[in-house]
């Protein structure tokens, strides 16, 4: 699925009452099934960038086109039925939740997207090497094991577009390696496009593709 | 995976404070039930009681009184009425049944309600289609010194067929009677004021000392109540009074040693009159209500149909402290639920990452606050069918105690309509519980509560 985004802008209002700008980017793709390793300093917008292509987020004004779909003019409920179904989302921090077992977790994803497989979340368990630890509850998974759960939520859905936001920050150097490898194999199998954030230099350079937020993201940085 | 499957984890996640309040709220609902349990048993006592006669006959003064003392045995009689009022009332052409009742004295043991009356008695219904059992070995009134007694008087007293027993005169503590009855039978249980009641033969309650009228006390009190003159009620009973007078200057010695009949009519008097008119219901209805009116026209008696009266008091009195109790209740189960309320909305600030990456998962807003909602009612209901299986556990156990201590007779699988409500009126509470904390989590910002986690 392709991704191209036009004239975005997205500012926050400052507890002053002024206004912050975060985004300024006047044009960027991606085509279909493209690996692009995003790099940007912190508060560099990547998140915020992350959040309005998923439509967590709405901009101030531009458009943002997944798979020829402006995202941008949907309603709320139809951004949310959109990121359901097609977009899959790597969290830095995991973001499991804690009741639920690692499969109940990936259950957890399809079901808003109203396509439950138990069957794909045990395959998808199996393929992130934690099938024997799938009924484990998080806090019983290590930072890397919970990573790898986190990997197998976000494909659960079968999504076409997979936004990973620093997938490896808070993972040791061995989980790192494989955490990538999952994602870049699996997006890759599947032709998923794959944007994936980050600060490390060691994992940006395992791409093809990589951008410098700021050579897009035209915002005047105020020190 | 649903919302009610993902509602449970969460509780089940948070299962201290989400057993806690659902505790609270099935101890509400167990106290309801057990109240309304009970105060139906009450309110079927007072009811059924007195069901089976149409009408309580008695001096004229309190209808309540009147029935609390003939009845229910709680409060002291009125007075008496001639023993020919009643004669009269027996053959009167609309009645089918007339018991005469004598009340006031006390058992010597266990200060049981002594009922002086007619072995007809235990043979009538005392509640429509409910008529007095006794044991197989066991037989009612026969001889004049026979008694039956209710089961309580029974445990109580640990008496049984053949126990002899002494009674105290009526308000005079001690003033023991010499006279003894025997136990003949027990009933068994009623679940009504008869369970704690000793049944004797009238003709024994007459023979006893102090039980009959003085003669010219006696003439002075039936001139008067049926508006004669002394002369007319001394010809009346020429005979009787013939004989008293013969014997009245006997010595104690003397009047010892000769044989004595029954009490004469003259000196018999009865403390109220149980009525069952004759004809089918319709039949029975209009010549209660004819007796009634006749009652208050004339002679110095008045009719109390129980039923009335007892719906009555249930209105004024007792219906007032069963709906005290019951908004009690509804008060208990209110905080309970406003205890749920703050235990779902105090955790929704922990919540709101949960909440923040369902909505990201690509939960709708709708769907994180059903999710809310679902739990509100989840705690609701396991706490309120908690209460109704508690409440009905602790009916079974405390049923047989509260029987053994105050005769209420309890169905330990009783069961009321009123408990229907009971979930309807969760529902509804969980649901208003649940909006606010809902719409806390409708609103929550998906970008803010990820990034603050």
């Amino acid at each position: 699925m392709s991704l191209e985004i036009v004239n975005l802008k997205k500012s926050y209002r400052e507890p002053g009452g002024g206004s912050l700008p975060v985004i300024n980017v006047p044009h960027f793709q991606l085509t279909e099934g493209e690996q692009v390793a995003l790099v940007g300093r912190s508060g560099g917008g990547k998140t915020t960038l992350l959040n309005i292509i998923s439509g967590i987020t709405r901009p101030d004004s531009g458009a943002v086109i997944v798979g020829g779909v402006n995202i941008t003019e949907l309603s709320e409920p139809a951004r949310d039925r959109f990121r359901a179904e097609r977009i899959g989302i790597v969290f830095q921090t995991f973001h499991l939740l804690p009741a639920f077992s690692a499969l109940e977790n990936v259950l957890l994803g399809m079901a808003f997207a109203g396509k439950q497989s138990r069957a794909h979340a045990v395959e998808l368990m199996e393929r992130v090497g934690l099938k024997d630890r799938m009924h484990h509850r998080p806090m019983q998974l290590s930072v890397g094991e919970q990573q790898r759960v986190s990997v197998a939520r976000a494909l659960a859905s079968r999504p076409r577009l997979v936004l990973a936001d620093e997938p490896t920050a808070s993972v040791d150097v061995a989980n790192q390696k494989l955490i990538l490898q999952l994602i870049r194999e699996t997006c890759e199998e599947k032709k998923v496009t794959l944007m994936l954030v980050t600060h490390s230099e060691e994992v940006s350079s395992q791409f093809d593709r990589i951008e410098q937020l700021s050579n897009f993201n035209q915002i005047e940085v105020t020190a | 995976m649903n919302l009610i499957t993902i509602a449970l984890k969460s509780l089940k996640q948070r299962w201290v404070p989400s057993f806690l309040t659902a505790l609270s709220v099935a101890l509400g609902v167990a106290l309801m039930v057990a109240v309304l349990i009970l105060n139906n048993v009450i309110t079927e006592m007072f009811q059924e009681s007195g069901s089976g006669y149409d009408l309580v006959v008695g001096p004229k003064g309190s209808d309540l009184q009147l029935v609390l003392s003939t009845i229910y045995r709680m409060d002291r009689p009125i007075e008496n009425l001639p023993w020919r009022f009643y004669e009269e009332l027996k053959d009167y052409k609309t009645v089918e049944h007339a018991i005469p009742m004598n009340l006031g004295d006390t058992t010597e043991v266990g200060d049981f309600p002594i009922v002086g009356t007619t072995p007809q008695f235990l043979l009538l219904e005392y509640a429509p289609g409910k008529k007095f059992r006794i044991g197989n070995e066991e037989h009612g009134l026969r001889g004049t010194w026979d008694a039956v007694i209710g089961s309580q008087v029974a445990q109580r007293n640990g008496w049984s067929a053949g126990s002899k027993f002494k009674m105290i005169h009526a308000g005079q503590d001690d003033h023991v009677h010499d006279e003894e009855f025997t136990v003949r039978g027990v009933l068994a249980p009623t679940g009504t004021p008869n369970d704690r009641t000793v049944f004797v033969h009238i003709d024994g309650f007459f023979q006893m000392s102090d039980h009959s009228k003085p003669v010219r006390e006696a003439i002075e009190r039936e001139a008067k109540f049926f508006g004669e003159t002394e002369e007319e009620v001394i010809q009346r009973h020429k005979d009787d009074i013939d004989e008293i007078l013969k014997h009245e200057n006997e010595s104690a010695e003397e009047h010892a040693h000769h044989d004595h009949g029954p009490l004469p009519d003259i000196q018999k008097e009865v403390t109220s009159i149980l009525l069952v008119m004759k004809g089918n219901e319709l039949q029975r209805a209009n010549a209660t209500m004819s007796m009634q009116t006749m009652l208050k026209d004339g002679f110095q008696a008045q009719g109390a149909n129980t039923v009335q009266v007892m719906a009555r008091l249930m209105r004024n009195l007792v219906g007032n402290i069963r709906l005290a109790l019951l908004y009690l209740t509804a008060l208990i189960i209110i905080v309970s639920g406003i205890g749920i309320f703050v235990s779902i909305y105090n955790s929704m600030s922990d919540r709101r990452r949960e909440i923040a990456v369902m909505r990201a998962l690509g939960a709708r807003r709708q769907t994180v606050f059903s999710l809310i909602l679902v739990e509100s009612l989840l705690l609701c209901l396991i706490g309120g069918i908690g209460g109704l299986l508690l409440g009905h556990a602790i009916v079974f156990v405390a049923a047989p105690i509260i029987e053994a201590r105050s005769g209420l007779l309890i169905d330990p699988r009783a069961f009321t309509t009123t408990e229907f409500i009971v979930i309807p009126v969760l529902i509804v509470m969980a649901t208003l519980i649940g909006i606010l904390p809902g719409l806390t989590a409708y609103r929550t910002d998906v970008a803010e509560g990820l990034q603050n986690s």
